[in-house]
């Protein structure tokens, strides 16, 4: 019961203060996860990876992937509904007044010091999942480390579209790190 | 018939919203475009402006962009029904694909071909996570005070582990007594 609690607490949370898009909130949601020890580092790596890889939003499959891998079909019911309630109610609140929510304040607000905080979020995210891709048993992994420079060359230079560059990376690997 | 058709609108959100959860890789920013195609063109559900509220929305509210657009298109539509029946659609998909994948995954996860794969995606994922802090930053960091603010925050978050909560409410906070004192500077 306590796990399930657990699971919806950490993911509504991100439904209340995740800004940005999901990868702004891998690091709220790594947080949560590691305060109640239910994943690793490396296994919060493979959850980023797959909530990237799969289809749909990414908060959602990586709450969805978090709440399965630890206690089965509930889990990732109860993570999921947390992700999705806080949206819900908020929205079908500002929904009765969109034109004053959308020139107040708070939004401005938001706008002005939030944004520039969620950028720092999405390198935060790049760190945690930097360490635990390039670094093992302490010494550096530099097969990984240049996938992941040529990966920010194709996607930001070439502009292939990145399930390509997941897909070619995936095949490297396989041949490479098999 | 006008029940039979109000239920088609039921259904037609539900399968709308299901299909933009099961083919759109890359999260819900690639969705914005797609599914503001969808309403306006498409379906005629919402003219221009209404779909910019409710991107404008849905990205300025907290939580998962794709279920606030999702709830405002289903409310806007068909009231508290037609966001709950939307909501779901979005979700949906993702729940059913990663249990699937995680199942697999349970079983060849140690596999070393699989293992490989794996070490491929996650620099792939880096990759994407270091393009996106590039793109989305060119757009942000335009003045100095949003220089500070995103400095201070990932060295809060990062360095001195302090929780995101809370950079959320200062950082709001600041960017709220940011807009009161230039406000107030225009008056003058």
């Amino acid at each position: 019961m306590i796990i399930y609690l657990q699971l919806f607490l950490i993911f509504f949370r991100i439904g209340i203060f995740g800004f940005g898009g999901g990868m702004a909130m891998l690091p709220l949601m790594y947080q949560g996860i590691s305060f109640f020890g239910l994943m690793t580092k490396e296994e919060f790596a493979d959850l980023v990876a797959i909530s990237q890889v799969t289809p749909g939003p990414i908060a959602v499959n990586a709450a969805t992937f978090a709440g399965f891998s630890v206690s089965g079909i509930a889990g990732a019911f109860f993570a999921t509904l947390g992700v999705a309630i806080p949206a819900f109610i908020l929205v079908n609140i500002v929904f009765e007044f969109v034109k004053r929510f959308r020139e107040s304040i708070l939004v401005k607000g938001i706008f002005k010091g939030v944004r520039p905080a969620t950028v720092a979020m999405i390198a935060v995210a790049a760190v945690i999942m930097g360490e635990s891709t390039f670094v093992q048993t302490n010494t550096m992994q530099w097969i990984p480390i240049a996938m992941c420079a040529i990966s920010v060359f194709m996607v930001g230079k070439l502009k292939l579209s990145p399930i390509l560059v997941f897909a070619i990376m995936g095949g490297i690997g396989v041949v490479v790190c098999g | 018939m006008k029940n039979k058709k109000e239920k088609n609108i039921y259904i037609d959100l539900f399968i709308t919203f299901f299909k933009l959860g099961l083919f759109t890789l890359g999260g819900g920013m690639a969705m914005i475009p797609i599914l503001e195609d969808i309403v306006v063109k498409k379906k005629n559900w919402l003219t221009q402006d209404e779909a910019t509220d409710c991107i404008a929305i849905s990205q300025s509210l907290p939580g998962v962009i794709a279920i606030n657009m999702a709830t405002y298109v289903g409310r806007f539509k068909k009231g508290l029904l037609g966001s709950l029946v939307a909501t779901i659609g979005v979700i949906l998909p993702s729940f059913i694909v990663i249990m699937l994948v995680s199942t697999i995954l349970s079983d060849i996860r140690d596999n070393s071909y699989v293992n490989g794969a794996f070490v491929g995606l996650k620099a792939a994922a880096v990759g994407m996570i270091v393009w996106a802090v590039v793109k989305i930053g060119k757009g942000v960091f335009n003045d100095i005070m949003s220089g500070i603010i995103g400095i201070a925050s990932f060295i809060a978050i990062w360095v001195f582990n302090v929780s995101v909560i809370y950079v959320v409410l200062i950082t709001c906070l600041i960017g709220i007594a940011y807009i009161k004192n230039s406000e107030r500077g225009k008056v003058k």
